[in-house]
C-alpha cells in the first residue's frame, strides 16, 4: 500500500514537470508581451506595460498577416473537409480501379517531411507559372489537410451500418437526400474531428507556406521574419491574445461536450 | 445472369463514385503525384550561370550528395532524430500512462492541457525557448541571482538545444497515439496478470508493453521523420551548428538557388522516409493509425 502511494506521488511530480515543460516557452511569451523594454532583442525585464497591446492595432502588416492566416485556414478547412468527407465515403463504399494508388497517395502528406511537400509544390507552381500568393497557399493547405480529414472520417466509417442508408433509399429518399440526412449526421463526429485537425494544421503551418507564399504573408511567416531580429513584443501580444482566444474556445466547446457526453451516459 | 447483374451494378455506381472520389483524385494527382515526379525529374537536371534549370540528363547532383560536408549533416540529422524520438518515448510513455489512467472529470482536462500549447504558433514557442535559454534569459538570470553560477551558461546553438526544441515540437505526436493505446488497455488483463502472481515489472513487459507497442511505433514514426525536415527549429535554436537535412534543402531553394541539387537532396529524404515506413510496416505498424 505504501509503495503504491509512493508511485502515485512520483507520477504526480513527473507529470507536473512535463506540464511545466509544455507551458514554459508560452509563459515566456505571455510575460514578455507585458515587458516595457524597447531595445532589441526585447528580453530583459523593464517593468510592466500594456503599451504593446495598444501598439498592436497600429501594426497593420502584422494584423493583415493574421487576417490572411484566418482566411486561408477557414477556406482550406472548408474545402478539405468537403472533398475529404466525400472521398472517405466514396472510397469506403465503391470499388474502382486505382483505389490502392489513391490510398497510397493519401499517406504521402501525412508521412513525408513537410519540406519535401513545400518544395515540390514550389517547383510545380514555378514551372506552370502560377503566381505565388493567396491561391497557392490555399491549394497547398487544402492538399495537406485532405488526408487528415479522410482518415478521421474513415475511422468513423468502420463499423458503419450500411442498412440504415438502404432503409432510407427503400423508403423513397434519393441518394443526395440520403447523404445529407442519414450519412452526414452519423459521420459528423469524424468530420468535425477532421475539420478541427485541418484548421489547427493550417493556422500553424510554417514550412509548406514558406515555399509558396509570394507576397501574401501568413502570421507564422511574419513571426519567422521577426525571429531573425528578435521577436517584437507586439508579436508576443498578438500570440497571447490568440492563446486566450483558443483557451476560451476550448472551454466553451468542451464544456458543452462534457454535458452532452454525460447525458448520453445516463 | 450474374455477369449482367454485376455490370449493371457497376454502371449505376460509376457516377456516385466519380462524384465522391473524383475531386480528391484530381487534387492528389495534380498537387502530390505530379509535383513529386517533377522533383524526381529535376534532380537529374542542372542549372546554367543564371540559375535557370537545364532539362538535360545528368547525375551530377547525386554525385555531389556524397560531399563530406553533406554526409556529416545526414549523420547529424539521424542522430538528432534518434535522440528526439528516444526522449519522446521516455517522457511520453510514463506521462501518457498516468494521464490515460486517471479516472473522472480531470482526465479530459489533463488531455486538453497537452493540446493547448500546440495551438500557439510553433515558431513563437521555439522562440520562447530561445528567450528562456539565452545568456540574458530567465534561466541564466535566475541561476546567477541565486549565485549558482558566476557567468551565464552558453546553452544555445548546440545539438542538445536543437533536440530540446524538436522534442518540444513533436512530443504530442508521441503522446496522442500512446494515450489512445494505453486507454484501450483492459484493466482486467492487468489484474489477471497480478492475480496469477506476476511481478508488476513482469506484467509491464509481458502484457502492457506488447499491447501498447503499436502506439510506440506510430508515435516514433511521426516524431522521427519530421525531425529530419524541421529546419526552423535548428535555425532558431541550433544557429547553424546543428543543421538537419531540411536546412540543406531549404538553402538550395531559397538562398542557394540550385533547385536541382535541392531536388536531389529531397529525393534522399524521401528514400529515408520510405525505408522508415517499410520498417514500421515490418514491425506490424498500421498505416491507418497515423494521422488520426
Amino acid at each position: 500500500m505504501r509503495k503504491g502511494k509512493k508511485i502515485q506521488k512520483l507520477s504526480v511530480v513527473f507529470c507536473t514537470f512535463v506540464y511545466i515543460f509544455l507551458f514554459l516557452p508560452i509563459s515566456v511569451i505571455v510575460v514578455n508581451s507585458f515587458n516595457a523594454t524597447t531595445t532589441k532583442p526585447y528580453m530583459s525585464w523593464k517593468g510592466f506595460t500594456l503599451e504593446w497591446y495598444a501598439k498592436l492595432w497600429e501594426n497593420t502588416s502584422l494584423l493583415e498577416s493574421f487576417g490572411n492566416t484566418m482566411i486561408i485556414a477557414v477556406v482550406s478547412t472548408c474545402l478539405a473537409t468537403a472533398v475529404g468527407t466525400l472521398a472517405a465515403v466514396g472510397m469506403y463504399r465503391y470499388k474502382f480501379k486505382g483505389k490502392g494508388l489513391i490510398d497510397g497517395l493519401l499517406y504521402i502528406p501525412v508521412v513525408i517531411p513537410e519540406i519535401v511537400l513545400g518544395i515540390s509544390l514550389l517547383t510545380i507552381f514555378a514551372q506552370v507559372n502560377i503566381p505565388r500568393g493567396m491561391l497557392t497557399l490555399i491549394l497547398a493547405h487544402v492538399t495537406f489537410c485532405i488526408p487528415f480529414v479522410i482518415f478521421n472520417v474513415r475511422a468513423r466509417l468502420y463499423g458503419y451500418d450500411n442498412s440504415v442508408e438502404e432503409a432510407s433509399l427503400d423508403l423513397g429518399a434519393n441518394r443526395i437526400v440520403t447523404f445529407f440526412k442519414v450519412t452526414l449526421p452519423i459521420l459528423s463526429p469524424g468530420i468535425l474531428g477532421g475539420a478541427l485537425l485541418a484548421f489547427t494544421l493550417s493556422i500553424d503551418d510554417v514550412i509548406i507556406s514558406y515555399f509558396v507564399y509570394g507576397q501574401t504573408k501568413t502570421y507564422p511567416l511574419k513571426v519567422m521574419e521577426s525571429v531573425k531580429s528578435g521577436v517584437a513584443p507586439d508579436v508576443n501580444a498578438l500570440s497571447t491574445l490568440i492563446l486566450i482566444g483558443t483557451i476560451l474556445f476550448v472551454v466553451l466547446t468542451q464544456g458543452d461536450f462534457f454535458k452532452k457526453k454525460r447525458l448520453q451516459e445516463d | 445472369m450474374s455477369g449482367k447483374k454485376k455490370s449493371l451494378e457497376f454502371s449505376s455506381n460509376t457516377l456516385p463514385a466519380m462524384v465522391t472520389v473524383g475531386p480528391v483524385v484530381v487534387i492528389m494527382t495534380l498537387l502530390i503525384a505530379i509535383p513529386l515526379i517533377f522533383v524526381a525529374v529535376m534532380s537529374f537536371c542542372s542549372i546554367d550561370e543564371f540559375y535557370n534549370i537545364q532539362f538535360q540528363f545528368t547525375a551530377d547532383n547525386y554525385l555531389r550528395l556524397a560531399n563530406p560536408d553533406y554526409v556529416k549533416i545526414y549523420v547529424q540529422s539521424l542522430f538528432i532524430a534518434f535522440f528526439t524520438t528516444l526522449l519522446c518515448i521516455l517522457i511520453g510513455y510514463p506521462f501518457s500512462f498516468v494521464i490515460a489512467r486517471v479516472k473522472g472529470k480531470y482526465k479530459k482536462i489533463l488531455y486538453m492541457l497537452v493540446i493547448i500549447p500546440f495551438w500557439t504558433n510553433s515558431l513563437i514557442r521555439i522562440y520562447g525557448w530561445r528567450s528562456f535559454l539565452g545568456t540574458s534569459g530567465w534561466l541564466n538570470s535566475f541561476l546567477m541571482k541565486v549565485h549558482l553560477i558566476q557567468e551565464p551558461l552558453d546553452l544555445l546553438y548546440k545539438n542538445g538545444t536543437t533536440i530540446l526544441g524538436m522534442v518540444y515540437c513533436l512530443i504530442p505526436f508521441m503522446i496522442l497515439p500512446l494515450y489512445t493505446a494505453i486507454e484501450k488497455l483492459d484493466d482486467s488483463l492487468l489484474e489477471a496478470s497480478s492475480d496469477l502472481g506476476a511481478h508488476p515489472a513482469k506484467t509491464f513487459v509481458n502484457v502492457v508493453l506488447p499491447l501498447t507497442a503499436g502506439g510506440i511505433f506510430s508515435g516514433s514514426l511521426m516524431v522521427f521523420i519530421p525531425c529530419l525536415g524541421y529546419f526552423f527549429v535548428s535555425d532558431i535554436l541550433g544557429g547553424g551548428n546543428s543543421d538537419v537535412i531540411g536546412n540543406l534543402i531549404e538553402r538550395q531553394f531559397q538562398s542557394g538557388n540550385n533547385w536541382p541539387l535541392g531536388a536531389a537532396l529531397s529525393i534522399v529524404l524521401i528514400l529515408v522516409t520510405l525505408i522508415i515506413v517499410k520498417i514500421y510496416q515490418r514491425l506490424g505498424g498500421d498505416m491507418d493509425a497515423l494521422g488520426v
